[in-house]
C-alpha cells in the first residue's frame, strides 16, 4: 500500500468515522422499526433491511467513485451540475409526489430525489468556477456568479416545495467566505438575522429604538480619537428600519400560516398560553415528542430496543429526520453526547483534511462537502432537540432514505478519492 | 481567521448541542414509569368474582353474563338507526347523544355505547350484528343474585370512585368494588386478583405487540368462593313475615355465634342494584327517608330494648348477691320513687325471681335495681360495677361482628349522668328506668340477639359473625372461635332461664306456645317517640322479644324488633316463635298465625304521624 490502487492514501481516520456513523444510525432504524415477526436483518420488507440494502449501495457507490480517476470529478463538474439543473426542472413534468413534495423520480425499485444529486453537483461547480484561474472572487461579478451557481438550484428546489433542502444551497456561502468572500457579509447577515427575530419578537418601534440607543451608546463610550462619519450610521440605521418593515410585511404575507406558527413556537410569539398550548399539540407536536423521548432516556438511556416510546413510534418520522431522538431515548445522555462528540471530530477530520490539499479544487470542493454535512447535522438535530423551528432535513449518515445515504457517501467520497490523490497534484 | 471559522462553527454547534442535552436529559429528566408512560397499555385480566352460600350450602350469590354494546366510531358504516335503536331500547336522541360522546372520545378507539344489556336484549339484538358495522359485543360480569332476601348482608357492589383510585393504587377506573355488607367486609377474597398484560402502544394508541414480552405480566388468580352463616331459608321465611313491618330480626347460633339469619324491614331485592337500572333503583332506595330500605335495623337500629333486659338486672344482683331466687317485693301495681307511683301491668302483688320474670314485674326489678346500688357505698361505685356486668354481654359498645357497619348502643355510665344531671345529683332512683330496659340504655337487635345466646350459653358467647368458611381450607379469622366469657357465674343463669321458659308456660307469652319446643324468651314493650317538624308525638310502642330454644341445648337465640307493633307478644313474639319452629321442625304447624303474620302490615301506623291529623296510639285492632 504505497499510494498504489484505488485504495491506498484514503484517509482511514474519516472512513473509520463514517462507517461508524453509518453503523449507529442502522442500528437506531433496527430499533425504530423491528417488528414483532419480523427475524432476518435481511428481510428486505423492513426499513432496515431496506436501509441495509442503501449501505450495500452506499458500498458500490463507494467503490465506484475511488475506482475512477480522481481528475475526472474536477473535469466532469460542469456537466455535473448541468445534469442536477436539468433533472430538477424535470421534476416540475416527471416528479413523483411524496409527503406533498414533489422531489422524487420514481425508478421503481427505488425514489431518487435529485436534489441530493445536485448537493453534489453543485458542490463540484461552485468548486471549480471559483477555482478557475480566471476567477477573482474579490471582483463583484465574480461574486455574482458564485453566488448565482448556489442559488440556482436552491430556487428550483424550494417550489417543489422542500424548504428544508433549499436552505441548505446556502451552507456553500461558507466556501465563499473560505476563499476571501468578504467576511463582513457574514456579519451582515447576522445582522439581519438578528433584526429579523428581534422584529417579530418586539416589533419594528422597539427595533428602531433600540437601534438610536446602541447608536448613541457607542458614541458616547468611544474613544474620542477614533472619528465615526454620522452619515452612513444614519444610512445603516434607515436600512435596517426599512427591513424591518420588510420583516413584518414578508411575515405576514409572503409566509404561510403554518410558517408563522412555526416561529411563534420557537421565538415564544404567542403570549395566549391557550393558544400557545395549542400550537405546541399541532405544529410542536414532533418536536414536543422527540423533547419528551429524549428526556426521557436521562443519563444512560432505556437501553437498546427498549424505548417504550420509540417502540410505540409516538415521535413521527422518527426513523428519517427524528431519527436522534430514539438515539436520546435508548442511549440517554451518554449516546446522544457521543455522537455529537463523533460527529464533531469527524468534521474537525475533515476540515483538517481539507485544509492539507494542494490543490484548490479539492480544498474549495472538501469545504463544500463539510458545510452541506455542518449545515444538515446542525438543522436536524437543532430541530430535534428543540432549539430550532422544524425544518425536515435529515441527520447524514443516520436517517434513513436511499438517496440521502447514496449521495452523502458519494459526496464524501469524491472528496476522500479527490485527498487520496492529493499528492500527484503536488507533482 | 476564515481558516478557523468553520472549525470554530463545528466547536461552537458540538458544545451547544451537548447544553441543551445536557438540560433536557440531565436536569429535566423526567423517567417513564411503567405506571405513567403513555406507550404502555396495561390491559387487565379480571378473575371472576367469588361465589357466595349459605350455611347449608345452598348458592346466594353467583355472577351472570352482561352484555356491553361497544362502538368504534371510525368504523362505523350509515345504519338503520331507527331499527337499531329499537333493538338497543333508547330513543333516537339519546342514541345520538351517546355515539357523539364516543366520537369525542376517540374515533378510533372503543366505547361503550349501551352498558350492560339482560341476556334477553342480547339474544334479539345477537342475529341482527352484523348489520351494523362499527358496532360489537363485549361481555362482562355481573353479579346474580339466587334469592330475593338479605340484601342487607350481602351488600352490593359498584364502581370505584376517585376517592377508591386515590387510596387503593390496586383499583383503576370502572371496576367494581364491594360497597356494603359482605361483599365489602369479604372485598379482597371475593374478587382475587386480577392478571394484567403490558402492551406497547404507538402514537395512534394502537396495539403493537406485547411489552418486553410479557415478562412483567401477572396472571389472575381466582376470587374465593366463601360460605356465610346465614341459612337462607330462615332468611327468607323471616323477610317474608317482615312484609309490610319496620323492625329488624337477629337469630343466632348460640354455640357457635353464627349469625343465622339478620333482617331488616323494609328492605329490597338485592338484584335492584345490578345492571342497567342500578343507578335509578339505588337513588329511589337511598332517598327513601322515611322508611329507609337501606338502613340496617338489624345492627343500625338502636332502641330502647325494654323488658328483656330485666333478665340481665336478674342475673346481676343474683352475681352481686343483693338477691336469691326467693327475694320478695311487693308491686303496688307500680312502685313508688319518692311519691310517685310508676306503673306496671303485671297484675300486682308479691313477686319473686321467678314470677317477676314471666310476669315482667316493674316493681320486682325496681327493687333489684335499687338492692344492687344499695349495696355499695357511693353510686358511683354501684354504677360501674352495673355498667361492668352490662358490658360484659357486648352491649354498649361494637361487637366486633364481621360486617362493616354497626352501633354500638349504649350503657349509661358515671360520667355519662355527671354529666347529664351533674356530679353527685343523681342516685339509683333518677335512674330506674334502666332497670326495666328503658331510659338511657340502647341496643341494637343483634346486641340483644347476642344478650340471649349468652343467656342461652349460661354465661359466655362467641362475637357474631356471618363468616362461616373461606375458599378451600375453610379458615376464617380465629377471634370469631374463642368464647367471651360474661362476669356472671354459671350456676346464677337456671333460674333466670327458669323464668324466661315460664313466660311461655304462663307469662307474657303464653299465648305463642310451639308444640314440642320449649322455649325460654322475654317479651318488650318500648315507649318511643318520634320529632316532625318539632313537635314531639308519642307513637304506638315497639314490640321487642327475645327467645332461644329450646331451653336444654339451645340451636337459637333471636332478637325480634317491630317498629310500633305496640306488646311485645303481639308482632314480635309471634313472629319469633314461627322462626324458631321453622329453624328447628323445617315447617310449621300452626298455619293460622303464619298466615295472620305473613298478611297483616303496619303500614297504616307508620303513616300515622305523616296524615297531619290526630291519632290514637297502642289501638287493640287485633
Amino acid at each position: 500500500m504505497t499510494g498504489k490502487g484505488p485504495f491506498g492514501r484514503l484517509d482511514w481516520i474519516s472512513v473509520i468515522l463514517y462507517a461508524l456513523l453509518v453503523f449507529i444510525g442502522w442500528l437506531n432504524i433496527y430499533s425504530t422499526s423491528v417488528g414483532e415477526t419480523s427475524t432476518s436483518i435481511f428481510d428486505f420488507s423492513t426499513l432496515y433491511g431496506k436501509q441495509l440494502f442503501f449501505i450495500g449501495l452506499a458500498a458500490l457507490g463507494i467503490i465506484f467513485v475511488l475506482f475512477v480517476e480522481s481528475h475526472f470529478f474536477e473535469r466532469f463538474a460542469s456537466i455535473f451540475y448541468i445534469v442536477s439543473i436539468v433533472l430538477l426542472l424535470g421534476l416540475f413534468v416527471f416528479g413523483k409526489t411524496i409527503a406533498g413534495a414533489t422531489s422524487w423520480y420514481d425508478l421503481g425499485f427505488f425514489n431518487l430525489q435529485p436534489s441530493e444529486l445536485a448537493k453534489v453537483g453543485t458542490s463540484l461547480a461552485l468548486a471549480k468556477f471559483l477555482s478557475d484561474i480566471q476567477t477573482d472572487i474579490r471582483t463583484g461579478k465574480h461574486q455574482l456568479y458564485a453566488v448565482a451557481i448556489i442559488l440556482l438550484p436552491a430556487l428550483l428546489i424550494l417550489p417543489q416545495p422542500d424548504p428544508g433542502s433549499s436552505l441548505i444551497y446556502f451552507s456553500l456561502f461558507f466556501v465563499l467566505f473560505r476563499e476571501g468572500f468578504p467576511i463582513y457579509y457574514l456579519g451582515i447577515l447576522i445582522f439581519a438575522v438578528v433584526l429579523f427575530a428581534t422584529t417579530l419578537m418586539f416589533g419594528t418601534v422597539w427595533v428602531a429604538i433600540g437601534l438610536i440607543i446602541l447608536t448613541l451608546l457607542i458614541y458616547t463610550f468611544k474613544k474620542a480619537s477614533v472619528k465615526i462619519p454620522i452619515a452612513p450610521v444614519l444610512g445603516v440605521i434607515a436600512v435596517s428600519i426599512l427591513f424591518s418593515l420588510s420583516v413584518n410585511f414578508v411575515f405576514e404575507n409572503v409566509f404561510e400560516q403554518r410558517h408563522r406558527d412555526r416561529f411563534a413556537l420557537w421565538l415564544s410569539l404567542e403570549k395566549d398560553e391557550e393558544k400557545l398550548d395549542e400550537i405546541r399539540k399541532t405544529i410542536g407536536y414532533n418536536t414536543y415528542q422527540s423533547e419528551k423521548a429524549i428526556e426521557s432516556g436521562g443519563f444512560a438511556g432505556k437501553g437498546f430496543m427498549e424505548g417504550t416510546r420509540t417502540k410505540g413510534d409516538f415521535v413521527p418520522e422518527q426513523h428519517t429526520d427524528y431519527i436522534f431522538s430514539s438515539v436520546g431515548e435508548e442511549w440517554g445522555f451518554l449516546g446522544t453526547s457521543a455522537v455529537i462528540l463523533l460527529f464533531s471530530l469527524f468534521f474537525l477530520r475533515l476540515i483538517y483534511i481539507a485544509e492539507r490539499q494542494k490543490s484548490d479544487f479539492s480544498r474549495m470542493y472538501g469545504y463544500g462537502v463539510i458545510s452541506i454535512l455542518v449545515f444538515h447535522y446542525f438543522i436536524n438535530i437543532g430541530m430535534v432537540i428543540g432549539l430550532l423551528p422544524t425544518i425536515g432535513v435529515p441527520l447524514p449518515f443516520f436517517s434513513y432514505g436511499g438517496s440521502g445515504l447514496i449521495f452523502f457517501t458519494m459526496l464524501l467520497f469524491i472528496f476522500l478519492k479527490l485527498d487520496s490523490n492529493r499528492l500527484k497534484d503536488g507533482i | 481567521m476564515k481558516k478557523l471559522l468553520l472549525s470554530s462553527v463545528v466547536v461552537l454547534i458540538g458544545f451547544t448541542f451537548i447544553g441543551r442535552l445536557s438540560y433536557l436529559q440531565l436536569f429535566r429528566f423526567s423517567p417513564d414509569q411503567i405506571l405513567d408512560d403513555p406507550a404502555i397499555k396495561k390491559v387487565y385480566d379480571y378473575p371472576e368474582r367469588g361465589y357466595i352460600y349459605d350455611r347449608n350450602g345452598k348458592l346466594l350469590v353467583g355472577n351472570q353474563p352482561a352484555y356491553d354494546v361497544m362502538v368504534i366510531p371510525r368504523e362505523v358504516k350509515p345504519l338503520d338507526t331507527l331499527e337499531f335503536c329499537n333493538l338497543l331500547g333508547i330513543e333516537k336522541p339519546e342514541f345520538l347523544s351517546k355515539m357523539e360522546k364516543a366520537r369525542r372520545y376517540s374515533p378510533r378507539l372503543p366505547s361503550v355505547l349501551v352498558p350492560q344489556l339482560s341476556k334477553e336484549d342480547y339474544a334479539k339484538l345477537q342475529e341482527k350484528m352484523r348489520h351494523f358495522t362499527g358496532f360489537y359485543i363485549q361481555k362482562r360480569s355481573l353479579r346474580y343474585y339466587n334469592t330475593k332476601s338479605a340484601a342487607n348482608v350481602l351488600g352490593y357492589i359498584s364502581e370505584v370512585n376517585e376517592w377508591d383510585l386515590k387510596n387503593n393504587p390496586y383499583y383503576v377506573a370502572g371496576e367494581l368494588k364491594g360497597r356494603t355488607g359482605i361483599e365489602k367486609q369479604y372485598e379482597e377474597i371475593l374478587r382475587g386478583q386480577k392478571g394484567v398484560k403490558h402492551i406497547q402502544k404507538d402514537r395512534f394508541n394502537r396495539d403493537i405487540g406485547p411489552y418486553k414480552d410479557g415478562k412483567l405480566d401477572t396472571l389472575p388468580q381466582q376470587g374465593k368462593e366463601i360460605q356465610i352463616t346465614l341459612d337462607k331459608t330462615l332468611q327468607e321465611y323471616g323477610e317474608k313475615l317482615m312484609h309490610g313491618k319496620r323492625g329488624g330480626i337477629v337469630a343466632i347460633e348460640p354455640k357457635t355465634g353464627e349469625i343465622l339469619t339478620m333482617i331488616s324491614g323494609p328492605t329490597y331485592d338485592p338484584a335492584l342494584l345490578v345492571g342497567r337500572q342500578r343507578s335509578k333503583n339505588y337513588s329511589k332506595l337511598h332517598y327513601d327517608t322515611i322508611s329507609k330500605p337501606t338502613w340496617d335495623r338489624s345492627i343500625l337500629a338502636q332502641p330502647s330494648p325494654g323488658s328483656p333486659f330485666k333478665t340481665l338486672n336478674a342475673l346481676i344482683g343474683l352475681q352481686e348477691e343483693v338477691i336469691n331466687t326467693d327475694t320478695k317485693f311487693r308491686c303496688y301495681h307500680g312502685f313508688y320513687v319518692g311519691n310517685t307511683l310508676r306503673g306496671c301491668h303485671c297484675g300486682g302483688g308479691v313477686r319473686d325471681l321467678n314470677s317477676g320474670i314471666y310476669q315482667s314485674c316493674n316493681a320486682y326489678f325496681a327493687g333489684v335495681f335499687r338492692k344492687i346500688f344499695d349495696k355499695y357505698e357511693t353510686t358511683d361505685e354501684g354504677m360501674d360495677v352495673w355498667e361492668k356486668h352490662m358490658k360484659s354481654f357486648g352491649l354498649g359498645d361494637y361487637l366486633g361482628t364481621d360486617l362493616p357497619t354497626g352501633a354500638p348502643g349504649r350503657i349509661p355510665d358515671v360520667a355519662y349522668y355527671d354529666k347529664w344531671y351533674g356530679d353527685g345529683r343523681w342516685a339509683a332512683s333518677t335512674i330506674i328506668s334502666n332497670s326495666i330496659g328503658q331510659g338511657e340504655i340502647a341496643a341494637t337487635p343483634l346486641q340483644l340477639a347476642n344478650m340471649t345466646a349468652a343467656i342461652a350459653n349460661r354465661g359466655y358467647f362467641y362475637t357474631p359473625h356471618v363468616i362461616k368458611s373461606i375458599g378451600n381450607n375453610g379458615k376464617i379469622d380465629p377471634k370469631y372461635t374463642e368464647p367471651r366469657y360474661t362476669t356472671i357465674d354459671r350456676k346464677h343463669f337456671d333460674p333466670v332461664i327458669q323464668g324466661m321458659a315460664n313466660v311461655y308456660n304462663h307469662g307474657t307469652a303464653r299465648w305463642v306456645k310451639i308444640p314440642g319446643i320449649d322455649i325460654a324468651g322475654k317479651t318488650g314493650t318500648v315507649e318511643n317517640y318520634i320529632r316532625i317538624d318539632g313537635e314531639r308525638m308519642q307513637l304506638t310502642d315497639h314490640s321487642v322479644f327475645v327467645a332461644f330454644a329450646p331451653v336444654e341445648n339451645p340451636q337459637i337465640a333471636l332478637a325480634v324488633y317491630i317498629e310500633n307493633g305496640y306488646y311485645g307478644s303481639r308482632y314480635a313474639g309471634h313472629i319469633a316463635s314461627l322462626l324458631i319452629e321453622k329453624y328447628i321442625k323445617g315447617e310449621i304447624t300452626r298455619k293460622d298465625l303464619e298466615k295472620r303474620m305473613l298478611e297483616k302490615t303496619l303500614e297504616h301506623e307508620y303513616a300515622k304521624p305523616y296524615s297531619d291529623e290526630p291519632f290514637e296510639i297502642n289501638e287493640y285492632d287485633w
